[in-house]
């Protein structure tokens, strides 16, 4: 099997990263922001893979288990907090959650 | 053991005052004037055993100490002494405490006895503050004096208390924190010139460093010391601290906590760094006079009375910082009388102030005029205290100024001459309160009840004070002359020459003890 | 009997302190009666000691009394200490006396006062101490106890009508104008204690005379600081301005404090001093020249006014400038004789026009007097008696006497005698003119305000004693040419220098000279004044007459230029810096604050995509100055 390049492999995980950061940043409604959280914690454990692949050394999968539970967690909380989200403000927009600006 | 139990006694009644205020509003009244009369007497017993006509010369700078270690791995020690100064100025304390509880009588009606605590406090600090020779305790009082007076002003003073409070608080713990780094910069420099790492004022002394380090430490001190005198580009907390403050507040600053200021730096200012302070001497009364000037114009400048009041203090003390740093005996002297005497007068004028703010319910002179047709007894007073301020002879005031401008005359010819300008200008505003508030028509027809029994006894008894300072000044200037005497010897140890000393430059004139004419 | 000296200051201060405290409570006989009754107890202490003084003298013909140690620091150790000699004999005698007489003058005078009854004679009582304090004092600050004293109850006194403002207006201003010229008596103190090592008036005397050399500058400065003081006191050129404005003060006030007595406090300083101003020519020269100016530019204004008492009061500052002449050429004893015959008809001419004032229902204008003559003869006699005085008619006023011992003593000056003469010469007109006029225009003509007054025994006793002493004080010292009898002078020169002679015959013309002046003016006035008035009326209407008129009228410009210049000066800094420019950093910290607070606070929008922009934007800078710049 031939190897990807590590070039191409991380290239790969900045464009993931950016496509997540994107819609983190322009999306307003939340539950598209989750999943581009997602979107985001996935590019950086590929960029993991990527570099525990071009070491030879299993610490980048490792983390990348890590990142999986932790992201597991995050999105039972964050599910959680859109619920609240929709109840308090019968909205799913993000934007309307300003309460505590300064 | 004497010198502690005169610190806790009022630190103890502060607290039970508190707590009965509880049981109602005059508990808290009674048992502070008890605390501090019974403090009072005591003191005066003191003062007539160490310093009355009987006394013996004490053999040790320090009439009475206390020491007991304290954190003796940083030095640190619970050190208390008592000289001559150091004994008036408590009783100066004592005295305007009682004043300033007396005068709240009927003024204070909420939370009197949170009121009546921090009253105490302030006072039991300030003694502390006179009494402490470990610097790091000093340190200690000297915060421990602020956070009361912050409550103080900000709870029971006028319509502009916070930002008055606020003001007063950010001002003085800045400098003040300047100190605090001064006070450690002397204390490891004194560590790394011989080894022993100590806050005591009597090992510090003579503490050998270079001239730059010794005069940034000295600037330290002096931020410190002149905020609360206060020197003049950093006076301007006082007029809204003073204004704002209840009256027993603006006595307790005008009075006690400016005497800090000075006596800050009579006892550590220059005793520790003498060179140092010898070179700023000349900046400094520059600035004394400069304070004696400006404070008078603008005292004449305002429309609140207290206001005015409160500028005059800043003209005073200006006289205060001249004299110290004239540095020679006639104008310690007259330093420390103007400081007695000040807050006597000052203290008065600003119970008189609140007399009459509770009767019109103004401090607006605009809104005064023809007040002693209503009000005799207390225009008398007014003007009593108004001609007590602008140093007529005779009255206590005119004694320390005229024996600090003699000093510093013969420290620096120039000063001394500006400086008396200060006298012209005090009589243009002390003449203009009493001309706009007592004097005139009573263009707004007052009827107001004139001074009762209490305020009566509060004025006579101030009134009383002044004219024995002014007729009979030695009893004051004996009990101080020990300690200045103390406190100059240090400095000239250290002093390569010193100028001070010798100020007559006539051939050697042996005069008559008692001239039986010609 | 000596040694009840202390009793004669300290009794008024008692009198003051007891209707201070108790006044409220007594009535009017009560304070009358303590008022008037400490001081004729110190008169009679006076008095009595006066006598003793000069029957017994004591040792070295002074006799000094200490009560206690003032003050006792690095040397300076002035007592509470009274010194007496001829000089401090006289000035008590003529301080006492006439005080007493004015005292009880007052106690009628003042009765229909709805308010300050007590008021006023405790300021009168604390006035008579402090006056007596600074003529008694042994030291140079308990003079200036004394000194300041007095200057408070001058103040007290002219604003004793308080709610009138411009009363307080001219009390302040005395006030502040003497105590300008107290400054620098204040400095010349610490520049002789600092340079002599004692503040003790004889001693002092004797070490200047031995230490310091005739003419060096430190005897300049010195004398020239006290001479600033005495120059406020006493009302002179440049520190005249106040009086003319103390009239504002009841009239008894004016005749004690403005013209008998606190006024030639300065003549007093310079007397007592003397010793300092002869090693000082230049100084004692000045001293000279300014009483000459002075009498001159202030008889000129009293020509001009209207109101009876502004009047008299420049005649009081011209009369001091004699003083000031007098002691200027070193003629002591004279100076001192013109202060005591002064003391008696100025005094006699102020309670005069009082009783004139009130009956004509203080009506002040002396163009709407006239006629008085005939109502009120004994008023008229007796003020007729001080006015001859005050124009110094030849041979029977005590005025004469003194005035001519002081031309004298200034013709036979070295220093400009002849000019300082002339000056006394033309001020001996002036004087007969403005009195003259003053005489003519109150008491002759035709009646203009109706007078209604029926003086009692206190408004009248007071005027027949002084009209007696105006007459008759001046035998006292006779002169050589007169007589010979200078007993005054002899009594003075126990205490002052002896005036430097002149030839008898001079003296003799020189009196001729100023006799004719002052009856030649005493005739003028008549002429001008009651036989031809519309003379000075069309003189005045002219272009050049009216600006004259009104420019000696307001006191030749000082004042204006005193408001102008240095009042309105201050007063502008004073209210343009009334928000204190110090604070102005400090608010410019708290707004700098302030405004941090609220730009940053804009930032906290509370929206999530925000700050992960902030978030993503700082990580790409902190990751781009990794990358680029180490």
């Amino acid at each position: 099997m031939a190897s990807i390049p590590m070039e191409q492999g991380l290239l790969l995980a900045g464009v993931l990263f950016v496509i997540g950061l994107t819609g983190v940043l322009v999306r307003r409604n939340i539950i598209f922001v989750l999943l581009s959280l997602e979107v985001m914690l996935n590019a950086a454990g590929l960029a993991f893979i990527v570099a525990g692949y071009r070491w030879g050394q299993p610490d980048g999968q490792v983390l990348f288990l890590f990142i999986l539970t932790m992201a597991a967690a995050e999105v039972s909380v964050g599910l959680a907090l859109v619920l609240q989200l929709h109840r308090l403000f019968k909205t799913l927009d993000v934007d309307a959650a300003d309460r505590m600006r300064g | 053991m004497i010198l502690t139990w005169l610190i806790v006694e009022v630190f103890a009644g502060g607290i039970l005052a508190w707590i009965s205020g509880r049981w109602g509003r005059l508990w808290p009244r009674v048992i502070s004037l008890l605390t501090l009369s019974v403090h009072m007497v005591i003191l005066i017993v003191l003062w007539v055993h160490y310093f009355g006509p009987m006394s013996a010369t004490p053999h040790s700078p320090f009439v009475i100490e206390t020491t007991h270690s304290w954190i003796p791995q940083l030095g640190i020690s619970y050190h208390l002494a008592m000289d001559g100064l150091s004994m008036l100025l408590i009783m100066l304390t004592n005295f305007l405490g009682i004043m300033a509880v007396a005068c709240s009588w009927n003024a204070i009606q909420e939370r009197v006895g949170f009121f009546h605590f921090n009253l105490l406090w302030i006072v039991a600090a300030i003694m502390g503050v006179f009494l402490a020779i470990d610097l790091f305790l000093f340190y200690f009082f000297w915060e421990l004096m602020l956070v009361p007076l912050y409550f103080l002003i900000g709870f029971w003073g006028y319509e502009n208390r916070t930002y008055a409070s606020i003001k007063f608080f950010i001002f003085t713990q800045a400098g003040g924190l300047l100190m605090l780094v001064a006070i450690l910069g002397l204390f490891f420099v004194h560590g790394n010139a011989t080894g022993v790492y100590t806050f005591n004022y009597n090992e510090l002394l003579g503490t050998p460093m270079s001239e730059s380090t010794a005069r940034w430490l000295m600037l330290g001190f002096f931020a410190a010391f002149a905020v609360k005198l206060p020197v003049v580009p950093l006076h301007t907390w006082l007029p809204d601290a003073h204004t704002q403050a209840p009256t027993a507040g603006s006595v307790a600053l005008a009075g006690l906590v400016l005497k800090v200021g000075a006596y800050g730096m009579i006892r550590f200012l220059v005793p520790l760094f003498p060179e140092a302070a010898l070179d700023f001497s000349n900046v400094a009364m520059g600035l004394a006079v400069a304070g004696i000037l400006y404070g008078a114009v603008l005292a004449f400048a305002q429309t609140d009375i207290k206001r005015l009041v409160a500028y005059t203090s800043i003209s005073h003390m200006g006289f205060v910082l001249l004299g110290i740093f004239a540095w020679n005996e006639l104008a310690l002297e007259g330093a420390v009388m103007i400081m007695l005497a000040h807050a006597i007068t000052t203290g008065a004028l600003f119970i008189l102030v609140g007399d009459l703010n509770d009767r019109i319910h103004t401090r607006d002179m605009g809104r005064m005029g023809g007040l002693w047709q209503t009000a005799p007894r207390m225009g008398g007073v007014a003007l009593f205290f108004a001609v007590a301020s602008l140093g007529l002879p005779g009255l206590g005031n005119f004694v320390g100024e005229f024996l600090v401008v003699l000093g510093t005359y013969q420290a620096n010819t120039t000063m001394a001459v500006l400086a008396t300008l200060g006298l012209i200008v005090s009589v243009v505003y002390s003449l203009w309160m009493i001309q706009v508030a007592f004097l005139g028509p009573n263009h707004l027809g007052w009827k107001l009840p004139d001074m009762k029994l209490r305020e009566g006894a509060i004025m006579a008894t101030m009134i009383a004070v002044i004219v024995w300072f002014g007729l009979f000044p030695q009893s004051i200037l004996a009990t101080a002359r020990q300690s200045i005497t103390n406190l100059q010897q240090i400095v000239a140890t250290t002093r390569p020459e010193e100028k001070t000393q010798a100020p007559v430059d006539a051939p050697n004139v042996v005069l008559p003890d008692e001239w039986e004419g010609p | 009997m000596l040694h009840l000296l202390f009793l004669v200051p300290v009794l008024p201060f008692c009198g003051f302190v007891v209707l201070a405290l108790f006044g409220r409570w007594l009535d009017r006989r009560q304070v009358a009666a303590i008022g008037v009754g400490s001081i004729g107890l110190s008169a009679l202490f006076a008095l009595l000691v006066g006598f003793d003084f000069v029957i017994a003298p004591p040792e070295g013909d002074a006799f000094s009394q200490s009560l206690w140690t003032w003050i006792n620091v690095g040397g300076f150790t002035p007592h509470i200490a009274f010194y007496l000699d001829s000089l401090s004999v006289i000035m008590i005698l003529v301080v006492t006396v006439v005080g007493f007489l004015i005292h009880v003058y007052s106690a009628e005078y003042m009765e229909d006062e709805p308010d300050g009854y007590a008021r006023f004679f405790a300021c009168m009582n604390l006035f008579v101490g402090s006056m007596l304090t600074l003529v008694l004092a042994d030291n140079l600050l308990l003079l200036y106890l004394g000194w300041e004293g007095v200057g408070l109850c001058s103040y007290l006194l002219i604003g004793f009508w308080y709610t009138d403002p411009a009363n307080g207006r001219a009390a302040r201003k005395a006030f502040t104008v003497t105590r300008v010229g107290d400054t620098a008596l204040l400095v010349g103190l610490l520049l002789l204690f600092t340079k002599l090592g004692t503040l003790q008036i004889q001693p002092l005397m004797q070490l200047a005379s031995e230490h310091w050399v005739v003419g060096s500058s430190i005897t300049v400065a010195a004398a020239g600081l006290l001479l600033g003081g005495a120059l406020g006191k006493s009302a002179q050129l440049p520190l005249q301005t106040w009086l003319p404005d103390a009239m504002a003060g009841p009239t008894p006030v004016s005749a004690l404090i403005h013209a008998a007595t606190m006024v030639t406090a300065g003549v007093y300083l310079i007397a007592r001093m003397n010793v300092l101003f002869t090693l000082s020519p230049v100084i004692q020269t000045t001293v000279a020249a300014v009483g000459a100016g002075t009498l001159i530019l202030a008889g000129f204004s009293a020509l001009t006014q209207r109101d009876i008492k502004r009047v008299l009061a420049y005649s009081t500052i011209s009369q001091i400038g004699y003083m000031f002449l007098a002691v200027g050429v070193g003629a002591w004893s004279a100076a001192m004789f013109h202060f005591m015959t002064h003391a008696f008809f100025k005094a006699l001419l102020f309670m005069g026009a009082g009783v004139v004032i009130v009956g004509l229902h203080h009506e002040q204008d002396m163009f709407k007097m006239g006629g008085l003559r005939k109502q009120t003869p004994l008023v008229f006699w007796t003020f007729v008696a001080g006015s001859l005085s005050l124009a110094a008619l030849p041979l029977v006023t005590a005025g004469f006497y003194s005035k001519d011992a002081i031309l004298a003593g200034a013709w036979a000056s070295d220093a400009g005698g002849r000019w300082l003469w002339a000056a006394g010469l033309c001020g001996a007109l002036l004087t007969s003119l403005y009195t003259f006029r003053m005489v003519f225009l109150t008491f002759f003509g035709e009646e203009r305000t109706p007078y209604h007054l029926k003086p009692g025994v206190r408004l009248l006793l007071p005027l027949v004693v002084l009209a007696f002493l105006s007459i008759v004080a001046g035998f006292l010292d006779l002169p050589r040419t007169l007589g010979n009898q200078p007993w005054f002078s002899d009594f003075m020169h126990t205490s002052l220098p002896e005036t430097k002679e002149i030839a008898g015959s001079t003296e003799r013309n020189l009196q001729i000279v100023a006799s004719l002046v002052s009856i030649g003016g005493i005739l003028a006035a008549y002429y001008v004044f009651l036989r031809e008035p519309g003379l000075v009326r069309r003189l005045v209407i002219t272009p050049l007459g009216a600006a004259v008129h009104r420019f000696w009228f307001v006191g030749w410009g000082f004042d204006w230029a005193y408001d102008n210049l240095i009042v309105g000066t201050y007063v502008w800094v004073a209210r343009a810096n009334r928000a204190d420019v110090f604070d102005l950093p400090i608010r410019a910290i708290a707004l700098i604050n302030q405004a941090g607070h609220i730009v940053l606070s804009r930032t906290e929008t509370g929206r999530l995509r925000w700050y992960a922009t902030s978030v993503a934007f700082g990580a790409i800078v902190a990751v781009g100055i990794v990358v680029f710049v180490t």
